[in-house]
């Protein structure tokens, strides 16, 4: 059992961990609170569905051509919904919620509400310990490890990694030293929601797809985020496994209660942010100067 | 000067003449609310069903009632239900008030139907339901006859029975895992949705199956919208068990069949599983929905009388695709507008009266209503088929030299094949 409580544990907390840490880095850059964010991941998961099913085109190619897509469609929001009004947070998260719904409603518009489902890159399993395991979630967690390192190189050894983090750290320090923070702040939308749609590319075989596929996520990721500390990647990361690990224990402890896995999950958070408001790894909030 | 008035006092006077006329145009239509999730499957079948009635019944040159002619002319309603209980009696309101609706047919989800129905019986409105099982809807008609007559349930019938049926198919499936690989007691995995309907028939599945000669493996809760679980189908492995019971009506019933084809898990799938009704199913779970069986009132190439291929075969060539259950509102129309009819009146209480009597034949069996308005259910009546998924496609599996008693007669409905157990679990298990 304790197999499974880990697989299931790094499955799920990577997928976690990836949404958290896209809609962390452009809440810590811009003080944007992204509700579209899993919106992005559904928007992707129906390109790459539509790509390989409908356009017949090869997997990776489609996983592609999704990511650009879903990269052009994250700017053209951000531009023309997010920017006119950023300064105002509360606007921004409405908008963000109305951006989410209307990708729902196109999306069940052209593929209707009926459930979809892509065929596992890599078919197959092994037996381990008794149970079955699926090639394709070895290949989803070694595929969330893979984008997780890249995502982690790409903050920490190049230099719009390195604004992106100054920016987050500081805006107005930023500003003053000279940066653009207004374009770091839209090259980090459109690299969080590039990272959204690579969750959707790495557990869209494990999944079924439909319109409404991104709430579930969104309260999760939110918790990560809340769990983890508002704005910090580290605490993102290991909010998500925290959270998966705890999920995962309902469904094997109490198999009566699988429903209330989330439920569990979200209590555990509330009570963290009791002990400590500012989340595991946050920042306590100071006055904005 | 004068010619633009005289223009205008006939414009005005044509405005009045068609103002004064459409109404008793409309006069002549008994229009029919069709509410249902018209994004989602159901939805859609609820309102093919509807379609059809109106094309048959308009094209036969309408229906007469008492001394009137009339059309019929069916009005779409999206409920939402899946998502928002609150859409759906807001729909049902705005069909009521706005659209002036004689009848209503359709209702899928229990939540939403119970809030509907309370919405038709405020306005004493007919309301068909081709959707929802809770035994509760009808319930209501027994406990509050005045207020709630105006309801009855078309299909499915109810949950009580679903179960039983469900039950029927469980022991059936037992029975022949015992002769096909020497399980002598095979055990079961409840696994059922976390949804209000679920309830009742996971208490029952409880005190059922040890009766049956099956061992209880576990109990399993899943949320109705799962897209993932693997978490719980590790534990059901773990628990040894050869056959999972699923209760399942909405999302995970396609994950779960996608994730046990994917793993090929040694588990025969038998219960009610929603998705696993409708033609999409294979495509839904990519191809790994094999073996999967369930419940389900229509069968390609089934006959449970003789109209069930005709219906089934003007379906298919309309649509392109077979039926879904809640393309009973065809029914539904159809006996409507005959009760009418035979009441020789639009007034919902003297419908009331004609299908409190009603006792024919539908394309899925004798149709007749309990003091609470519910289909009877049993050999002669409604009893549902046993469908599984074989090689791509869905057959009719059960009622196979069916007996509800040693006494009763032997049932075997037209076009029924042999049931399938997955090759890898005869692999796994024969001795």
């Amino acid at each position: 059992m304790i197999a499974d409580i880990v697989l299931t544990t790094l499955i799920n907390g990577s997928t976690y961990a990836l949404l958290a840490i896209g809609f962390s880095l452009i809440f810590g850059v811009a003080r944007i609170v992204n509700i579209a964010h899993t919106a992005f991941y559904m928007v992707a998961a129906y390109c790459i569905f539509y790509g390989t099913h409908r356009l017949g085109v090869p997997p990776i190619l489609a996983v592609l051509m999704a990511i650009i897509l879903v990269m052009v469609l994250g700017f053209i929001c951000y531009r023309f919904f997010i920017e006119p009004i950023r300064e105002h947070e509360a606007a921004v998260l409405i908008a963000t919620i109305a951006l989410a719904m209307v990708f729902q409603e196109i999306v069940m518009l052209i593929f209707s509400g009926d459930f979809r489902t892509v065929p596992p890159l890599l078919p197959g399993y092994l037996e381990f310990g008794g149970v079955k395991i699926a090639f394709q979630q070895l290949l989803s967690i070694a595929a969330a490890g893979v984008i997780l390192a890249a995502v982690w190189t790409f903050l920490t050894r190049t230099r719009l990694g390195l604004a992106i983090r100054t920016t987050a750290q500081d805006r107005e320090v930023a500003n003053l030293m000279g940066m653009n923070e207004a374009r770091v702040a839209m090259l980090t939308l459109v690299v969080s929601v590039a990272l959204a749609a690579l969750t959707g590319a790495a557990v869209l075989p494990l999944t079924v797809l439909h319109p409404h596929m991104w709430m579930a996520p969104l309260i999760m990721m939110m918790a990560v985020v809340v769990l983890g500390g508002l704005g910090s990647l580290k605490g993102s990361f290991t909010g998500a496994y925290i959270l998966a690990f705890s999920e995962a224990m309902v469904v094997f402890l109490i198999p009566k209660g699988a429903f209330l896995r989330e439920s569990v999950a979200l209590s555990i958070m509330i009570l963290v942010l009791l002990l400590r408001p500012e989340g595991l790894f946050g920042i306590a909030f100071e006055e904005e100067r | 000067m004068k010619r633009p008035m005289i223009l205008m006092t006939a414009l005005m006077a044509f405005l009045l003449v068609m103002s004064i006329g459409f109404p008793a145009l409309g006069a002549d239509t008994i229009k029919i609310g069709v509410i249902g999730p018209m994004q989602f499957v159901q939805g859609k079948h609820h309102w093919n069903g509807a379609l059809m009635a109106q094309d048959e019944i308009n094209s036969a040159g309408g229906v007469k009632i008492g001394d009137r002619k009339f059309k019929i002319e069916v009005v779409k309603a999206d409920s939402n239900e899946i998502l928002s209980p609150t859409d759906a009696s807001n729909a049902m309101e705005l069909l009521i008030t706005r659209e002036k609706v004689n009848f209503v047919v359709g209702g899928f989800r229990t939540e939403s139907v119970l809030a509907m129905q309370d919405v038709a019986m405020d306005y004493r409105t007919i309301f068909l339901g081709c959707g929802a099982a809770t035994k509760k809807l009808c319930d209501r008609v027994g406990e509050d006859y005045d207020r709630y007559k105006y309801w009855f349930r078309i299909t499915p019938f109810n949950d009580v029975f679903l179960v039983k049926t469900n039950f029927i198919h469980l022991a059936t499936v037992g029975g022949i895992m015992r002769k096909a690989v020497g399980i002598e007691k095979p055990r079961v995995a409840i696994v059922g949705e976390k949804q209000a309907w679920v309830e009742g028939m996971v208490k029952a599945s409880e005190a059922t199956i040890p009766k049956l000669g099956l061992e209880i493996a576990g109990i399993w809760r899943p949320s109705q919208m799962a897209t993932d679980v693997t978490a719980e189908l590790s534990a059901i492995q773990r628990a040894d068990a050869h056959i999972i019971f699923t209760i399942f009506s909405a999302t995970v019933g396609v994950t779960f069949a996608k994730q046990i084809g994917d793993l090929q898990i040694p588990v025969a799938q038998v219960g009610i599983n929603v998705e696993a009704q409708k033609e999409g199913f294979m495509e839904a779970t990519g191809g790994k929905g094999n073996y999967v069986m369930t419940l389900n009132t229509y069968g390609p190439g089934v006959e449970y009388n003789e109209l069930t291929k005709p219906f089934m075969d003007s379906y298919v060539k309309r649509f392109g695709e077979e039926p879904v259950y809640n393309a009973a509102t065809r029914d539904a129309i159809h006996m409507l507008v005959e009760c009418a009819k035979r009441a020789e009146s639009l007034d919902s209480d003297n419908i009331v009266v004609e299908l409190e009597k009603w006792d024919e034949k539908i394309p899925t069996g004798r149709l007749k209503f309990n003091k609470d308005h519910d289909p009877i259910w049993g050999p002669g009546y409604l009893t549902g088929l046993g469908v599984q998924w074989q090689d791509g496609k869905m057959v009719g599996v059960w009622p196979n030299h069916w007996k509800a008693t040693p006494e009763a007669p032997e049932i075997t409905y037209k076009g029924i094949k042999p049931y399938k157990l997955p090759p890898w679990f005869i692999q796994k298990y024969k001795k």
